[in-house]
């Protein structure tokens, strides 16, 4: 392997991926005084997190009553008992906190008359612990939240002294031999040249892999090299049946049109003119949380009641908002519907389709982003030098369901979270430990195996298989039937793999090469996912088992731990779920029957 | 007259023709700009046949499509197909714009012409390098500066003061503006261009800034501001349908101002 040269750099820490979580995390351990490095694959702003539309939640209380012991309520119940309490006490209790932060980097909040944060209702989010009228509690920038943020973000790491490799593709973990993290092996894509960053700890921020599934509102990017590293590097993921599908994505398009939209009264219509998640949801209606509503729609198109000439897929209706609201509020999805489904929402309904939209599941962490393990008894070992967060990461405050616009608070929050962390456990400059010579070794060999790989299947036709596969067999509702058939299917695409063929032998920006390690990193995130779908025998949040209709807490009130082989087998354990709290503040949520 | 020529190894070559499949229904040829760094060859534009009935309807569909079936080596930037990231800007037929936005059929009839964006180095095929413009953008501090106290709370905002940030802060910095304006391309070493005066704008208005004196004053130099001619390509190329050459025009006003 002695072919290869490469460029060595030390620094303390390492951050993969520049979206919310890894710019909050990368900056905040700057600022700590820990020499930091963000690797990512694409500039900054082009981070998936640019693509949120809706807001960021926080008790804030600008426009009415709002408690963040409220916020911690609606998330355990969105999880559907799933989420650790502990973790969901930090991120409801930090969120106000964490908003005024970003409103001092100068994010562009709408406003109200008043002058304060604009918020808006949002699916799940409710007052007086689901008893109360909806709470208005997403902060939002018109329906542009995630494009403010994540521009503010960077424009935060501008004025700190961090340092951003961008355009480099994280290839691997650097372990050495007690197991510790010590660095990433990254190929610089522009000038196709192998950089090893050593550092004290690496956070992996690199997000989800929406791009698992044929449709899925998730950029091309969304490849979930983190969960693949992890993988590869024979740790277990968490949770990862978990897949959410956004009730509103557009039909055909599969571009994501906000639950903003229904925040500010939009409504879903069968093809009757129907507004039916009032039989599904009578209190809540539109605003019941995304796998109800998700659910809800996919019954009504099984049951005939789909628009179109396939009756296949049904309507968002927000005409009666009136045009001066969808200019203030909505702007950019109206931009979307005109552009990507040709029409113009102030006159006509949007066609929408429940769409792959995120991963609740990922790398298990702490509240502190320490990435964890069961060791023998102990569910909560911890992985010394590597830290997860964002959508890559399980904490788990999302569990079986994540809540509209709590994915970005879960961004920063933890991206905040670790850089605190890693400020007290690490020490700024502290000397590097000699690697074993070995160290790179897998790396490589990986490295020259898809660089020269010359099999019969090209990246994208194997690609296109798992997609598929995916979207047929983990979908919306989900049998064994599907599942055992879905499991067979993937082991054949995930051997497949074998005989990938990549055609472009160029070093210099070769996409050829690097979407074949995204294409490894997904099928190892696919794999773990369809067959932890077909572990669980119960239906909870956003897994939906026709032959297990009911929520089983006795049997799987617990997380699904999973590793995957280099054959591409999984093998399952499990961590309990915290039914515990970090303080007195709030007390436990014990499941219940969740109804919207 | 003058007469110029690219230098010798900058001339654009024919390149390679892939004709479509027996049996493609609806083809339309693609002209893509092609080159690699490493193969020592001059430029060349590929032609691509692409069957329009197995494609979705952007540009950017077809691009993929040529990559995943027709391919491989073909390289471009592209992530979240809906016209928010910046990724996929090029120049389609003409114009600078977003690969995912542009309609095919909104191309002009015959072959769809692709270049990089123009004027910035070539990585490779329609990858430009954008490092300096990224770095013109860091020049600008592009954040909030204050001097006083930060409040416990957010800082109050008009909804009137907010609106001032409408057409400013929606910029996805995907250069299309920058490098279709003939100042940048000529003087796009030290003239800021307008993607970056926009958002040195944004800062500017924000009511909750305090520092808009020393923003001004780093723009008050023959070059930064001042090579933008009122040409007018910046807003009309911008796919997100911004207005750069006004928050110009609007720095430029509030220079004359302070000056009186």
């Amino acid at each position: 392997m002695s072919a290869y040269k490469i460029q060595e750099h030390e620094y303390d820490m390492i951050v993969v991926g520049a979206g919310g979580s890894g710019l909050r995390a990368t900056f905040g351990l700057a600022a700590k005084g820990l020499k930091t490095v963000c690797i990512t694959k694409v500039f900054p702003t082009r981070s998936h997190t640019v693509a949120a539309q809706g807001g960021i939640s926080a008790a804030l209380g600008n426009m009415g009553e709002d408690d963040w012991r409220y916020h911690y309520y609606d998330t355990i119940k969105g999880s559907d008992w799933l989420g650790d309490q502990d973790a969901i006490e930090y991120m409801c209790k930090e969120a106000p906190a964490a908003i005024i932060e970003l409103e001092h980097y100068g994010l562009p909040f709408s406003r109200t008359e008043e002058g304060k944060i604009y918020q808006r209702p949002f699916g799940g989010m409710t007052t007086k612990y689901g008893e109360g009228p909806p709470a208005q509690r997403t902060c939002a920038a018109a329906d542009r939240t995630g494009h403010a943020m994540l521009h503010t973000l960077y424009q935060q790491s501008l004025a700190h002294d961090a340092q951003f490799m961008i355009e480099y593709f994280a290839l691997d973990l650097i372990w050495d031999a007690e197991g510790v993290c010590r660095g990433v092996l990254a190929l610089d894509m522009a000038e196709g040249t192998l950089h090893l960053f050593r550092g004290h700890g690496v956070v992996l921020a690199t997000g989800g892999y929406g791009r698992a599934f044929f449709s899925a509102t998730s950029a091309h990017t969304c490849t979930g090299d983190g969960g693949g590293l992890v993988l590869r590097s024979g740790l277990a993921l968490q949770d990862m049946e978990f897949v959410q599908f956004h009730p509103t994505g557009i039909y055909g398009a599969g571009c994501l049109i906000t639950e903003g939209v229904r925040g500010e009264g939009g409504i879903l219509r069968n093809s009757s003119g129907e507004r039916f998640m009032e039989r599904y949801a009578p209190h809540y209606k539109d605003l019941a949380s995304r796998d109800v509503v998700s659910r809800s729609m996919t019954i009504e198109i099984r049951e005939g009641r789909g628009v179109g000439e396939h009756h296949d897929h049904l309507l968002l209706d927000l005409t009666h908002l009136g045009p001066e609201v969808i200019h203030e509020k909505l702007p950019g999805i109206a931009e979307s519907a005109r552009i990507f489904a040709n029409v113009d929402v102030t006159r006509q309904p949007i066609p929408v389709l429940p769409t792959v939209h995120y991963n609740m599941g990922g790398i298990p962490t702490n509240y502190h982003g320490e990435v964890v393990q069961r060791v023998g008894g102990n569910p909560d070992h911890v992985v010394p030098g590597l830290y997860a967060i964002g959508e890559a990461a399980c904490v788990s405050v999302h569990g079986g369901n994540r809540l509209g616009s709590n994915s970005l608070l879960d961004l920063v929050v933890f991206g905040r979270a670790v850089a605190n962390r890693c400020a007290e456990t690490i020490k700024p400059g502290a000397l590097h430990k000699q690697l074993p010579a070995s160290a790179c070794d897998k790396a490589l060999a990986n490295l020259d195996k898809l660089r020269n790989a010359n099999g019969s299947s090209p990246t994208a036709e194997i690609r296109l298989n798992m997609q598929r596969t995916m979207q047929a067999d983990a979908a919306v509702f989900r049998t064994a039937k599907t599942l055992t058939e879905g499991c067979q299917k993937m082991a054949k695409v995930f051997s497949s793999f074998e005989d990938v063929k990549v055609s472009d032998r160029s070093l210099v920006w070769n996409s050829d090469l690097i979407e074949t390690y995204e294409l490894q990193n997904l099928l190892y995130n696919a794999v773990a996912t369809i067959n932890s779908a077909e572990q669980r025998k119960e239906s909870r949040g956003a897994h939906a088992r026709e032959d297990f209709p009911e929520r089983d807490d006795e049997n799987w009130q617990k997380h699904t731990l999973v590793k995957v082989d280099e054959s591409g087998k999984s093998s399952f354990d499990f961590r309990p779920v915290h039914m515990f709290t970090l303080t007195d503040e709030v007390a436990v949520v014990p499941p219940a029957k969740r109804v919207y | 007259m003058a007469e110029f020529a690219l230098p010798k190894n900058s001339k654009i070559q024919q390149g390679k023709r892939f004709p479509a499949k027996p049996g493609a229904k609806n083809v339309r040829e693609f002209r893509v700009y092609r080159w690699n760094p490493e193969d020592g060859a001059n430029p060349r534009i590929d032609t691509y046949e692409v069957d329009l009935a197995t494609c979705g309807p952007m540009v950017l569909d077809a691009l993929i499509k040529i990559k995943n079936e027709i391919d491989p080596t073909l390289t471009f930037r592209r992530s979240c197909r809906e016209g928010i990231c910046g990724s996929c800007a090029m120049n389609i037929d003409g114009t600078n714009t977003l690969a995912c936005t542009r309609a095919i059929e909104d191309c002009s009839k015959g072959d769809v012409p692709i270049y990089p964006l123009p004027h910035m180095a070539v990585v490779k095929d329609l990858v430009p390098d954008l490092t300096h413009f990224y770095a013109q953008y860091a020049s600008i501090k592009p954040w909030l500066r204050t001097q006083s106290a930060a409040p416990a709370k957010e800082h109050l905002q008009s909804k009137q003061d907010r609106a001032k940030l409408d057409g400013l802060y929606e910029c996805i910095l995907c250069a299309c503006c920058s490098t279709a304006c003939p100042s940048y391309w000529w003087n796009g070493d030290r003239y800021l261009g307008p993607a970056i005066l926009l958002q040195a704008y944004r800062w500017i208005v924000d009511s909750r800034d305090e520092d808009t004196g020393e923003r001004l004053d780093a723009l008050e130099d023959p070059f930064k501001l001042y090579r933008c001619h009122t040409i007018m390509n910046c807003t009309r190329t911008c796919p997100k349908g911004l207005n750069p050459a006004k928050a110009i025009a609007e720095i430029k006003k509030l220079m004359v101002e302070r000056r009186s």
